[in-house]
């Protein structure tokens, strides 16, 4: 599965669109990473707890895009986008979003 | 007595935040430059298209993010400054830092596929975290980063 974000995919010719597709995933913060944030939020700087929990989940977003787009039979998937959302306290909603395609 | 010595703790523990936070932001910018003059000949570029578009003979997605936050003195000082009006500096340089650290944990990922250049890199900014009318809610920022990499025919 070829995924980019642009509206192409380079040296290939699109033979079939199939529409939207989409992932997401709801995560809510972990106590014991959100107790060392909250530490480390004092002094300032980078919270690594937080950018890996992300980073994560981010990566179950694609993966659930890419099995939608697979089942559709497409083989690339173009435009590709993120999003975040903070829905309620401490929870938040990461989605991606892109058009899938045929390529040849 | 007792208000004086509560006082003087508060003051003792501004002061070691500030300090603190101040070094991190300094040796923070002294890496990310360092590393940007590293990664100079892997260029990001915000267009979709290139002028020799038949060169890219392979194209991938790459990201890059990071979760940041302001030492406890600054962010008492931006609150100080929500009354004013106006700059608050210490979210500029936070954000700044943020969004170059984000490229940079980007174009390292693009770098391990041997890629040339970053097309149509885009950002995205997200207070996380961040609650309303709760003094002890943690104000951070995700920065993320990303492009599709391409590599190029030499």
């Amino acid at each position: 599965m070829i995924t980019t974000n642009i509206d192409s995919v380079p040296g290939k010719r699109i033979a079939e669109h199939f529409g939207i597709v989409q992932g997401s995933t709801v995560r809510a913060r972990h106590v014991g990473a959100d107790f060392v944030a909250g530490l480390k939020n004092v002094v300032g700087g980078e919270l690594k707890g937080y950018t890996l929990l992300l980073e994560r989940a981010r990566k179950e977003a694609l993966e659930r895009m890419i099995a939608q787009a697979q089942q559709l039979g497409a083989n690339a998937i173009i435009n590709v986008r993120f999003a975040t959302a903070a829905i309620t306290q401490g929870a938040a909603e990461l989605m991606t979003y892109g058009t899938a395609v045929r390529v040849e | 007595m007792q208000q004086l010595i509560d006082l003087l703790y508060f003051v003792v523990f501004v002061a070691v935040t500030y300090s603190v936070g101040t070094i991190v932001e300094r040796s923070h910018y002294r890496k990310i430059e360092a590393e940007e003059k590293d990664y100079l000949n892997l260029p990001a570029v915000s267009s979709k298209e290139i002028e020799n578009k038949d060169q890219i003979i392979a194209a991938e997605m790459v990201s890059g993010s990071v979760v940041i936050s302001l030492d406890y003195f600054k962010r008492i000082l931006a609150g100080l400054r929500k009354i004013l009006g106006g700059r608050i500096k210490s979210y500029e340089t936070l954000l700044d830092r943020g969004r170059r650290e984000a490229i940079l944990r980007m174009k390292k990922q693009a770098r391990q596929i041997g890629a040339d250049l970053i097309l149509n890199m885009r950002f995205e900014t997200s207070a996380i975290g961040q609650v309303t009318q709760r003094k002890n809610s943690i104000g951070c920022f995700e920065v993320l980063a990303y492009g599709t990499a391409v590599k190029l025919r030499k």
